[in-house]
C-alpha cells in the first residue's frame, strides 16, 4: 500500500480536525481531505455553542459533559487561539408554567452532574439589566461556554498538522476503494489515497460518502439562520434564551419553527438566532424566518428594536432521525468510519468527538461508551461490494 | 387597456434616471428609489435644490459635464412624477431584494438615514427591475489611509460638487484611472491646491489601442480640456508614481510618493515625501455596487479593471428572469455609457412579457454602448491596478477599515491557517465583517489571502465578498413589522 | 483645530457636542465639519483611533456619528437643519 496514511479523513471541518489533532497526537499517520480548505462547510456557519443546558438527558449529555472537559483541560493551552468562554447560560422563563418546568429541568440536570441555578427575577436583571420586564426567572448554567468556530476549527487542523498530519485542499471524494470487502482508501480529485482507515467527518453531507459504501448514514440538512447586529457597547452578558428553545432542540417537525437566542459577543456584535426547518439544502432566504426571530428577539430584549442588523447567514445543521450523531467503526463496511450528524451542537461535541474516536481508531480503550452512537443503529444492510 | 408593467429602478444616477425615462416613454408605470435626497447620483451630484428654483442653474451645474443631458432626463422624470406614471422614493435604500414564484420581484426598503422621508420600512412588488446601483471608488490599503484627511477621490469630488466644500487646502491626489483629473481641476476651480497628481500607471497602455479612444471623441476634449486645468493650476501630473506612505499623528500631515519601474516595483531611491498636505483624495478605479445583483444569483464576471460585473445580454437582460442591469454595475465605463444602458433597460424593462424587443427602438444606444465599452476596455488596460502595494504594508497597516483587521493578522490567517479566500480571511480575521461588509476591504482582502493571482482563485474570493444578504443595515424593529404577504 | 473660515450664504446653526456652529443650510452633516477644519468625530472600538469622512457616499460607513440622539448615522448622507444636535464619540456611547 503505497504511501498510505493510518487514517484518512474526509472532511476538514471542526470534527475532522478535531479527530485530525488527536489521531495525529496518538502517533498516527494522519491524512485529511477536504472538497474545499479548512471549515468551509457548517463549521463556518454557525455560533460555536458549548452548551450543556439544552441537552436532553441521555448520550448526548453524557458526550456533552465529556466534550467540555477536553476543552477545558487538555486543550486549556490553546483556548486564546479560539477564544474561548465560559459566558454562561441563561434560559429565561416569562411564564408561570414555563417557570415551573425550568425547576423540574434544573433538578434533573443538577442530579446528572450539570452546574444550574434558578435566579429569581431581581437576580436576573443583575446579570442581564436590558432583559425583557416580562421575564420572570432564569435557570442560570456557568458551564455554557462558546468558541470562535472557524478559528476553532482551523487551529484544531493547524496543530494537527504541527502533530505531523497533512492536509490535502480542495480534494473531492468521488469514490471510496475497496479490497477483499474492506474499506482501503479513496479516489479524488486530487488522486488516490490509502489508508488502514477511512474516516467519514463530512457532518451534512455524510450521507453521500456513506453511499459510496452503499450503507445508510441518514444525516440531513435541518436549515437555520442567524442574524448579526452593528457592533455595540455590551449589553448582553451571557448566551440568553427563551425556555421554548429547550423544546425545538429536540424537535423533528418539519415547518419552520423559532426561539430566541440572543447573546453578545467579545467583538461587540450580538448574534440572534434560532431558526430550523427542514428544507434539504435550499439556500433561499426565508423572510417569516427572519422575521420571527427578530419578533423573538425584541420580546426578549427590547431595545434590540432599534439595532440594526448588518448581515445574515445560514447554516444546515447536519441531524440524524433520533437526533444523537453517528461515530464509529461501521460494521457493515469494514475499514469506514463515521463522526457526523452532530446537529446543532458539533463545534461543543467535536474535541470529545475527535479524542474518543482516536482512542477507537488506535485500538484502545474509549473513555466512553461509544455504543449509543453506532452507525449501525440505522440498518443492517450488509456492505455490497461494488468493486475489487 | 391591458394592464401598465410596474418597473421598480433602483438609483438615479445616470443609468437609473435614463432607464427610468425610457420606460416611462414606453407606457410604464415606473418606482425610482434612490439613496440619496435628489436624483442625480454620483456623476451629476449637485447642490441641494431649493424650493422654487428650477434644478440646473448655478451653483447646480457647477463643475459638471453633460448637465444638458441631466435636464433632458430629470424633465422626463419630474414629467413622470407630475402625470402619476413614477413613484420617486428618495433617501431609500433596498436592503432586500427576492423574486418571488411567479418571477416578480420584491424588494424591502428602509431609509437611507433615520432623519428620512419616507416610511420607515415597506415592501414593493415589480414586474421587472432594474439595477442602476453604480460604483464607488476602488481602494487599496497604504501605510497610513486611515488617519482623518484622507478619503476617497470620490469623497473629495462630492463634497465640492454637492456641497461647494473643500476637504482639505493642500491636496494630493493618487491612484489610478482618468476620474484623477476631474476631481483635481473641480479642487483648483474651488480654490484649493492639488500638490500633485499620482497616475501609478505609466500611460503607455493607451497606445496600444489607440482605435477605442478616437472613436469616442466628446472623452478626447473632456481630457483636453482637464490637462489645461493642470497647466493652467501648475498641478504636478506625476506618471508612474504611486504613494507608498500617508504620515501624520492625528491626522494627514505629509505623503510619501515614489516612482514606479516597468513591472510596476518601485524605483529605490525615487521616494519623495511631500509635507503640509492637509487632504489625500485615494482612488483606484472602482467597485461595483452588485450585491442587490447577486442576491438574484445571476451570472457575474470578472472585468478586465478586477470589478465584479453582472452578465446582460444586448438589451440589458441579466441571467435572472425580469432583473435588469445598467450602468456601472454591467462593466465600469462612465456616463455616456450608463446612459446608453439605462436607455436600453428601461426599453426592454417596459415591453410586455410577449413582446420581443427590436434593436431599432434603441439602435443609436446600441452603437453607443459598443463604442463606449471599447473605450472603456482600453482605459482598463492603460490603468490597471498597481500591485505594489502589498509589499508596501507594514504589519500594522490597517486593510479592514471596520475592523480594524491589519495586514499582518490577514497574512498570519492565510499562511498559518490556509485563509486562502477572502471568505476564509473574513470568518478567521474578522476583515470585511463590519459596517461596510467587505466593501471597502474586499478587492484587498482577496488580493492577499490568494497571493496576488489573478485568475479563478482570485476572481472566486472576490464573488464571495459581493455576497451581502443585507445590503444595507437595517433596524431589528423593521425586520419584525414586516407584512406576512407582500402587497401589490 | 484651526476653523477655515469662509462666508456663509445661507447661516443655520447646529450643536457639536456642546459647541455651536454657523453653517451652510444645505450641506451635510460631514461636509459642515470639514468646513469647520473638523475631520475627525468617531474613535475606533478597537484601537481608539480618530475617523472622519472616507468615502463620502454612504458606502463605508466611517463617518458615524449621533445625530438628534440617533446614533450611528451616516455623516455624509445627512443633510443639516436649525438646531440640529450632532453628538461625536457614539462608537463608546451608546447606551
Amino acid at each position: 500500500m503505497a504511501q498510505g496514511s493510518d487514517v484518512l479523513i474526509i472532511g476538514a471541518g471542526i470534527i475532522g480536525s478535531a479527530i485530525a489533532y488527536f489521531a495525529a497526537k496518538q502517533g498516527l499517520g494522519v491524512t485529511v481531505l477536504d472538497s474545499a480548505g479548512p471549515a468551509s462547510g457548517t463549521s463556518s456557519r454557525c455560533e460555536g455553542n458549548i452548551l450543556l443546558s439544552d441537552k436532553e438527558l441521555g448520550p448526548e449529555l453524557e458526550l456533552s459533559q465529556y466534550s467540555l472537559g477536553v476543552w477545558k483541560n487538555d486543550l486549556a493551552e490553546f483556548a486564546q487561539l479560539w477564544e474561548f468562554e465560559a459566558k454562561g447560560g441563561l434560559v429565561v422563563a416569562s411564564k408561570e408554567s414555563s417557570r415551573a418546568s425550568l425547576d423540574r429541568l434544573t433538578t434533573a440536570q443538577r442530579s446528572n452532574g450539570v452546574t444550574a441555578e434558578i435566579l429569581d427575577r431581581s437576580q436576573l436583571v443583575d446579570a442581564e439589566p436590558h432583559i425583557s420586564p416580562e421575564a420572570l426567572s432564569a435557570a442560570y448554567y456557568p458551564q455554557d461556554s462558546q468558541v470562535q468556530p472557524m478559528l476553532a476549527a482551523s487551529w484544531l487542523l493547524r496543530l494537527a498538522c504541527d502533530a505531523g498530519a497533512r492536509f490535502v485542499p480542495n480534494a473531492r471524494v468521488t469514490a471510496l476503494h475497496q479490497e477483499h470487502g474492506r474499506i482501503t482508501g479513496v479516489r479524488s480529485t486530487a488522486g488516490f489515497f490509502a489508508a488502514g482507515s477511512v474516516v467519514n467527518a463530512t457532518g451534512t453531507w455524510a450521507s453521500n460518502i456513506a453511499g459510496m459504501a452503499e450503507v445508510a448514514v441518514p444525516v440531513n440538512p435541518r436549515k437555520g439562520f442567524v442574524m448579526v447586529t452593528e457592533p455595540l457597547p455590551p449589553k448582553i452578558f451571557h448566551k440568553v434564551y427563551a425556555a421554548e428553545y429547550v423544546d425545538n432542540v429536540g424537535s423533528s417537525d418539519a415547518g419552520l419553527q423559532s426561539s430566541p437566542v440572543v447573546e453578545g459577543t467579545p467583538a461587540g456584535s450580538i448574534l440572534i438566532g434560532s431558526s430550523r426547518e427542514r428544507v434539504g439544502f435550499d439556500g433561499s432566504v426565508n423572510l417569516e424566518a427572519l422575521k420571527a426571530m427578530a419578533n423573538n428577539a425584541i420580546n426578549l430584549f427590547p431595545f434590540l428594536r432599534d439595532v440594526k442588523i448588518l448581515r445574515h447567514y445560514h447554516g444546515f445543521r447536519p441531524y440524524c432521525p433520533d437526533h444523537l450523531p453517528v461515530i464509529g467503526h461501521d460494521e457493515r463496511a469494514p475499514g469506514l468510519w463515521h463522526a457526523a450528524g452532530h446537529e446543532g451542537a458539533g463545534i461543543g461535541l467535536s474535541v470529545g468527538t475527535g479524542k474518543l474516536l482516536a482512542q477507537a481508531l488506535a485500538g484502545m480503550d474509549t473513555d466512553m461508551d461509544l455504543s449509543p452512537f453506532a452507525p449501525h443503529r440505522f440498518s443492517n444492510q450488509p456492505l455490497v461490494s461494488k468493486e475489487s | 387597456m391591458s394592464q401598465k408593467i410596474h418597473v421598480a429602478v433602483i438609483g438615479a444616477g445616470p443609468a437609473g434616471l435614463a432607464a427610468a425615462a425610457n420606460a416611462l416613454a414606453h407606457g410604464a408605470q415606473v418606482t425610482c428609489i434612490d439613496a440619496n435626497d435628489q436624483p442625480g447620483g454620483q456623476y451629476w451630484r449637485h447642490r441641494l435644490e431649493q424650493p422654487g428654483r428650477q434644478p440646473g442653474v448655478q451653483p447646480d451645474s457647477t463643475g459638471h459635464h453633460d448637465w444638458k443631458t441631466y435636464l433632458s432626463l430629470r424633465a422626463a422624470f419630474d414629467a413622470g412624477i407630475a402625470a402619476g406614471t413614477l413613484a420617486y422614493l428618495p433617501n431609500t435604500q433596498v436592503w432586500m431584494a427576492q423574486q418571488r414564484e411567479d418571477e416578480r420581484i420584491t424588494l424591502q426598503l428602509t431609509s437611507a438615514t433615520a432623519a428620512g422621508t419616507q416610511a420607515p420600512a415597506s415592501t414593493l412588488t415589480a414586474d421587472r427591475l432594474v439595477v442602476a446601483t453604480g460604483a464607488y471608488d476602488r481602494q487599496i490599503p497604504i501605510p497610513g489611509w486611515d488617519l482623518p484627511g484622507v478619503m476617497t477621490a470620490g469623497a473629495v469630488q462630492a463634497l465640492i460638487k454637492g456641497q461647494g466644500v473643500l476637504a482639505g487646502q493642500r491636496i494630493v491626489l493618487a491612484g489610478t484611472g482618468p476620474f484623477l483629473l476631474p476631481v483635481a481641476s473641480n479642487v483648483a476651480h474651488a480654490g484649493g491646491s492639488v500638490l500633485a497628481i499620482c497616475e501609478s500607471a505609466d500611460l503607455s497602455g493607451w497606445l496600444k489601442n489607440l482605435k477605442a479612444p478616437l472613436a469616442v471623441p466628446a472623452k478626447g476634449i473632456e481630457g483636453a480640456e482637464y490637462i489645461w486645468d493642470l497647466l493652467r493650476h501648475r498641478i504636478p501630473y506625476k506618471r508612474s508614481t504611486v504613494i507608498t506612505a500617508i504620515h501624520g499623528a492625528e491626522k494627514v500631515e505629509a505623503v510619501s510618493i515614489a516612482r514606479t519601474d516597468k513591472t510596476g516595483a518601485v524605483i529605490a531611491g525615487s521616494e519623495e515625501r511631500i509635507e503640509n498636505v492637509d487632504c489625500v483624495g485615494l482612488g483606484f478605479g472602482f467597485t461595483t455596487q452588485l450585491e442587490l445583483l447577486t442576491a438574484f444569483g445571476v451570472a457575474t464576471h470578472m472585468d478586465v479593471d478586477g470589478s465584479l460585473v453582472a452578465d446582460v445580454d444586448e438589451f440589458q437582460l441579466t441571467s435572472g428572469a425580469n432583473v435588469l442591469a445598467a450602468g456601472e454595475v454591467t462593466g465600469i465605463g462612465g456616463a455616456a455609457l450608463a446612459v446608453a444602458e439605462g436607455t436600453v433597460a428601461g426599453y426592454r424593462a417596459a415591453l410586455g412579457s410577449g413582446q420581443a424587443p427590436q434593436q431599432s427602438e434603441v439602435a443609436k444606444e446600441l452603437k453607443t454602448i459598443s463604442r463606449h465599452r471599447a473605450f472603456a476596455r482600453a482605459m482598463h488596460q492603460a490603468h490597471q491596478v498597481p500591485d505594489y502595494w502589498s509589499g508596501n504594508l507594514e504589519e500594522d497597516t490597517v486593510v479592514c477599515r471596520c475592523e480594524e483587521v491589519t495586514a499582518g493578522e490577514i497574512i498570519q490567517a492565510r499562511d498559518e491557517l490556509k485563509a486562502v479566500d477572502a471568505r476564509s480571511i473574513k470568518s478567521t480575521t474578522r476583515a470585511g465583517m463590519g459596517w461596510c461588509q467587505g466593501r471597502v476591504c474586499g478587492y484587498a482582502a482577496s488580493c492577499l489571502a490568494t497571493c496576488g493571482d489573478k485568475h479563478e482563485a482570485f476572481a472566486q474570493s472576490v464573488a464571495n465578498t459581493y455576497k451581502r444578504p443585507v445590503s444595507i443595515p437595517v433596524p431589528l424593529g423593521e425586520i419584525a413589522d414586516l407584512e406576512d404577504s407582500p402587497k401589490e | 483645530m484651526k476653523p477655515v473660515v469662509k462666508s456663509v450664504e445661507n447661516p443655520i446653526t447646529i450643536s457639536v457636542d456642546d459647541a455651536q456652529l454657523t453653517v451652510e443650510a444645505g450641506t451635510t452633516v460631514a461636509g459642515a465639519l470639514i468646513a469647520h477644519g473638523i475631520t475627525a468625530w468617531r474613535s475606533t472600538r478597537k484601537n481608539e483611533r480618530p475617523r472622519g469622512l472616507f468615502c463620502g457616499i454612504g458606502a463605508c460607513f466611517d463617518c458615524l456619528v449621533s445625530i438628534d440622539g440617533q446614533p450611528n448615522q451616516r455623516a455624509c448622507m445627512v443633510r443639516v437643519c436649525e438646531g440640529q444636535q450632532v453628538d461625536t464619540e457614539t462608537a463608546k456611547e451608546r447606551p
